[in-house]
This record gives C-alpha cells, structure tokens and sequence, in this order.
C-alpha cells in the first residue's frame, strides 16, 4: 500500500533521495568495511615463523642433553643418550612392535575419547537445562575434573579386573567431566542477546538449542573438548601403567612399565617420547585446525594467526 | 498535497507519509504494567496504553530507566506484562532489532536471513531466492557469502533488518536500532528505514532517546517518564515544524528528567 502512495504523492522527492542516498550507502560500505583478512601465507613464511622455533628449540633441548652424557653428570644406565633412545625406538620399529603398541593405546584412547563426548556432551546438556540438577550435581563434576584419575585405577581394578573395561572406565571417568564442564561453560558464555534474538525468530525449545544455543556454545565446547582428550589420554596412560597383564595387550603405559621392570632407561624414555609424539600430534593435527577454523570464521581469531 | 512532508536539515524531503490506514491497529496495549521481584518489587512500567495504527511510525522516547525495551520485549512477546493486555494483530510474531545487530556470528549474513525464512517455515528451494531478494531490499546483495566480522556497523544493522523482514510480520519493534553508529551512516539509514517502511506498508514501534530521529522519523511520538515508565506525552508530526517540534518535545523529556534530580 505505502509504495503506490508515495509514488502518487512524491514521485521526484523520492527517487532523487533514494539515489544519493544509495549512493552514500555504496561508500560507506566500500569505506568502513573491515579490509579482508590476508589469505594464507606462503608456505616458506609459514616455516619460517611457524615450525622454525619449535624445531629449534627441539634441537636446543637434544644438544643440553647430548652435552649433559657427554660430560658423565650421571651414568649412562641413569641417563642414557639421545643415541641410545633413537636406538631404542628403531629396535622396537624393527622388532615390528613399535606401531602395534602406540596403535593399541590410541585405539584405546579414541574410542575412551568418543563415548567420553557423547555421554558429556549429553550430561552438559541435561544440566544446561535444568537448574536444580546443575546445582546439585555441579560442584561434584568440578571437583572430578581435578580429581587425577589415576584415583579411580585401584577401584577399577577391583571392580573389572584386569580388562579393557578398567581402562575405558578410568579414561571416562577422567574425560566425561572434561566435555561435560566444557560445554556448560560454552553456554555460559553465550550472550543473551543472541538467545533474544533467535526467540523472536521462533527459535524456541529444541529449534532454539540446536539453532542458536550450540553453534553459539561451540568455542567453549571445543575447548572443553581439546581437554577432554588430553585426559583421556592421560588417564588411559594412568591406567595402562599400573593395570599390565598379557591379556590386556601391550600398549605404551605397559611398555613403560615393563621397561622400568627391566632398568631400561633407554625405553623407559623412547617410551615417554612416544606419548608425548601422540599427545602433540592429536592436538596439532585435529584440534587446532577446527579451533582455528571455528575462531577465524566468527572473527575471533586476529590475522596474526 | 496536505499531507506532511519532514525534512532532512538539508531540506530534502525524506519521504512523503501514506495516510493510515482504518481497521484493527497492529498494536493495542491496554493498561499495561511490568513490575520485576516480589518483595520491594520495581516497577517498571505503570498503566501504558497504546495504539499503534496499521501502517503507522511510532516513536517512543525516553531518557534511561524509563523501560522502553521492556515495553518492546513485552509486545515481542519475550516478556509478559504483569497486568494489562497486548494485543498484537497479524498472528506473526512481531520482528525485533536490537542496539547490537544480534546477528549470528557463526552463520554468513545470508544463512543469517535464511535461518530466519526458515524458522518461518519457508521451503529450503526458496530460501536463497528470498534472502537475496531481502539483501537487495537493504542494497547489500553482494553480502549474501559475507560473515559477520566482515561487514561494517551500518551494513550489520541493515542484514539486521533484512533478517528481521524476513519474518514477514505486520510489526517491526527497533530497540533504539542505529544508537551505536556514527552520524554520516545513521542517517543514510534513516532513509532507507523510511523507504522500506513506505514501500512495504509496515507498522514501526522505534525506540530512542534521540529526539531528532524520533521527530525526523515518526509520525507519533510518544514520551515516557522513567521510573516507572508511563506515557506523559504526545505529539503527531503534523502539529508543528520538524525544528518547532524538536524543541518542543526536547523541552518536555528535560522536564522529565530534571524531575529525577530533585528527588
């Protein structure tokens, strides 16, 4: 109705106006708009700035090393020599054990790590909704995460003997609190705002969760995410350590532990490196790249990175 | 030509103002109040009643404290009233815009629109279309793939309005929508707000504190005392010069607020 009115009414007023004021707008969009941030930086800037530090400082690390065994601060059977190490791994590479060990423990941890997101996610969830649970429950869950979960290992042991099931036990134990906690914290975080504004969309109940109140709670989720598997990991090593028998199959907690048995400082340490590798590479990997997809794509991410 | 054309200071006309329409109006809020807490409970709004008319610019002005968002919340329908009636015709839900654009981050400022087709049960093969038909409305086509961060202030609030039209109601409520931009962008919006307002026949309740654009941009303004929030005063923009009347209802919201230090 308005426009045939105005039309009758003002036709030039009108038309002239909306040009500049058209016109106006193209500038002041063309001016204000957030210059686009960089696309990707050439591979060489990227070592350069990127892997060129770490590397260095790896290599740092190994020459104090090398240095310390050179100078016989300690026997060798106390501190052996990066040599020795290397040469510990590559027995274990030729031997055929060196894969099917760290296979064995990520198998362990990824499948821990992926029931220990559906159950916390749902947990999270559950106490997102209902206040009186949250409150109720909360404290506990908080406390869990800094519970070292290596705690639950003697119970575990007694409760399933020496079974996958006191490993998976003792990883979710350890990861189901981690997820949970993080996406309550992810939610905490969403600005009410953005709640409002999806409500007066028609985004309500179920439609409002999965429409505005997750994708919003997603940074914080993953956070907690990212946590949860660094304890699951943790806790799987845990319990690896201290539950070893030959049913359960060697993974790199039992490795450890067996080379500690036989004073083999060499393996004792290609061991730990082996956990380390996995730890670092998960997180490299399959962590940082969503986190920083899902950061940049928000702007929350600076260019720097 | 009878009716009344405002002017921009520059003395362009911003736009000429249909005749409103009879019939049911879009809002009616009968002796509405809003109280929070239980004990010592604050009110917030006393006893508003108000008509907005079919087609109609409202603006409501107030200084801080005198609950003009809770009077949009309450007409969203976010809120309810703790006595009184509102009645919102047109069975949609009515659109809200906020200070903040309220866009979602994590979607493009074309999915942003198509979320909101799509909570309005709009057919997936006719989103796309519709939303850059809305982007093309608020001459931001070229934004469709463009995520939030990218865009300025201006066009936020303009993809803003885009997603609020997108729900197609009969009402638009704006939360004192253009407050964060600077002067140049407000009030190149201001014109695109009074375009689309005339060519799409919407009913507007704008809240500001800002007497010029209430002025500039309603065809009634109303003036809300604060704590608690009731209307002391009303003005068409027929009554007198956009200057005469600036001054006027300036006059009348120092008044107001004066009245709050001498308490």
């Amino acid at each position: 109705m308005g426009a045939g009115e105005t039309v009758e009414k003002n036709p030039g007023a009108v038309a002239d106006t909306g040009g500049e004021t058209a016109a106006v707008e193209a500038g002041l969009d063309a001016l204000e708009s957030p210059p686009r941030a960089a696309g990707r930086l050439p591979l060489g800037r990227v070592l350069r700035e990127k892997a060129l530090p770490p590397l260095a400082a790896a290599v740092l690390i190994l020459l104090l090393w090398q240095g310390a065994c050179a100078a016989h601060l300690k026997p060798d059977y106390l501190l052996p020599s990066p040599a020795d190490v290397w040469r510990a791994l590559s027995d274990q590479w030729y031997e055929g054990t060196l894969l099917s060990t760290v296979w064995n423990s990520v198998r362990r941890g990824a499948l821990g790590f992926a029931v220990a997101v559906g159950l916390g996610t749902a947990l999270g969830l559950l106490l997102s909704a209902m206040r009186t649970l949250r409150v109720a429950i909360g404290p506990v869950l908080s406390g869990l995460q800094s519970l070292p979960s290596v705690a639950w290992v003697p119970a575990a042991i007694v409760w399933f003997g020496l079974t996958d099931a006191t490993l998976y036990a003792v990883v979710l134990l350890g990861a189901v609190p981690s997820v949970a906690n993080g996406l309550l914290s992810g939610v905490d975080q969403v600005p009410p705002l953005y709640v409002r504004a999806g409500r007066t969309l028609g985004a309500t109940g179920v439609s409002g969760v999965r429409h505005v109140l997750l994708p919003a709670a997603l940074p914080g989720f993953l956070a907690g995410l990212k946590q949860g598997w660094a304890f699951s990991w943790r806790s799987l090593m845990a319990a690896e350590l201290i539950a070893s028998s030959p049913e359960l199959g060697l993974g790199l907690g039992q490795l450890l532990e067996s080379a500690r048995s036989y004073q083999d400082m060499a393996l004792v340490l290609a061991s730990i490196a082996e956990i380390l590798t996995v730890g670092v590479a998960v997180d490299l990997l399959l962590f940082a790249p969503v986190e920083r997809r899902v950061l940049r794509s928000r702007g929350l991410a600076g260019a720097r990175r | 030509m009878s009716e009344t054309v405002l002017r921009v200071p520059s003395g362009a006309p911003v736009r000429p103002v249909p005749a409103p329409p009879a019939g049911r109006p879009a809002v009616r809020l009968t002796r509405v109040s809003k109280w929070f807490g239980t004990a010592g409970r604050q009110t917030v709004l006393e006893d508003v009643s108000l008509t907005v008319r079919r087609g109609e610019f409202l603006c409501v002005l107030g200084a801080s404290g005198c609950g003009k968002s809770t009077l949009l919340n309450l007409v969203a329908g976010l809120d309810r009233p703790s006595a009184g009636d509102i009645d919102v015709s047109g069975g949609r839900r009515p659109a809200l815009m906020f200070q903040e654009h309220a866009l979602f981050p994590w979607l493009t400022a074309g999915r942003n629109i198509e979320l909101a087709l799509r909570l309005r049960g709009v057919p997936r093969r006719e989103r796309r279309e519709e939303a850059l038909r809305l982007l093309e409305l608020v001459r931001l086509k070229g934004a469709y793939g463009k995520r939030i961060h990218e865009l300025s202030g201006g066009m936020r609030q303009r993809v803003a309005l885009a997603r609020a039209l997108a729900q197609d109601g009969d009402v638009l409520l704006m939360d004192e929508p253009f407050a964060a931009l600077d002067a140049i962008t407000r009030d190149v919006l201001h014109e695109e707000l009074a375009r689309i307002w005339s060519e799409r026949g919407l009913s507007v309740v704008f809240v500001t504190h800002n007497v010029r654009e209430a002025v500039r941009l309603g065809r009634r303004v109303v003036l809300l005392s604060s704590r608690p929030g009731r209307i002391v005063g009303e003005w068409s923009a027929g009554d007198a010069p956009e200057a005469a009347l600036t001054a006027t209802i300036t006059d009348a919201l120092r008044k107001e607020i004066r009245r709050h230090g001498r308490r």
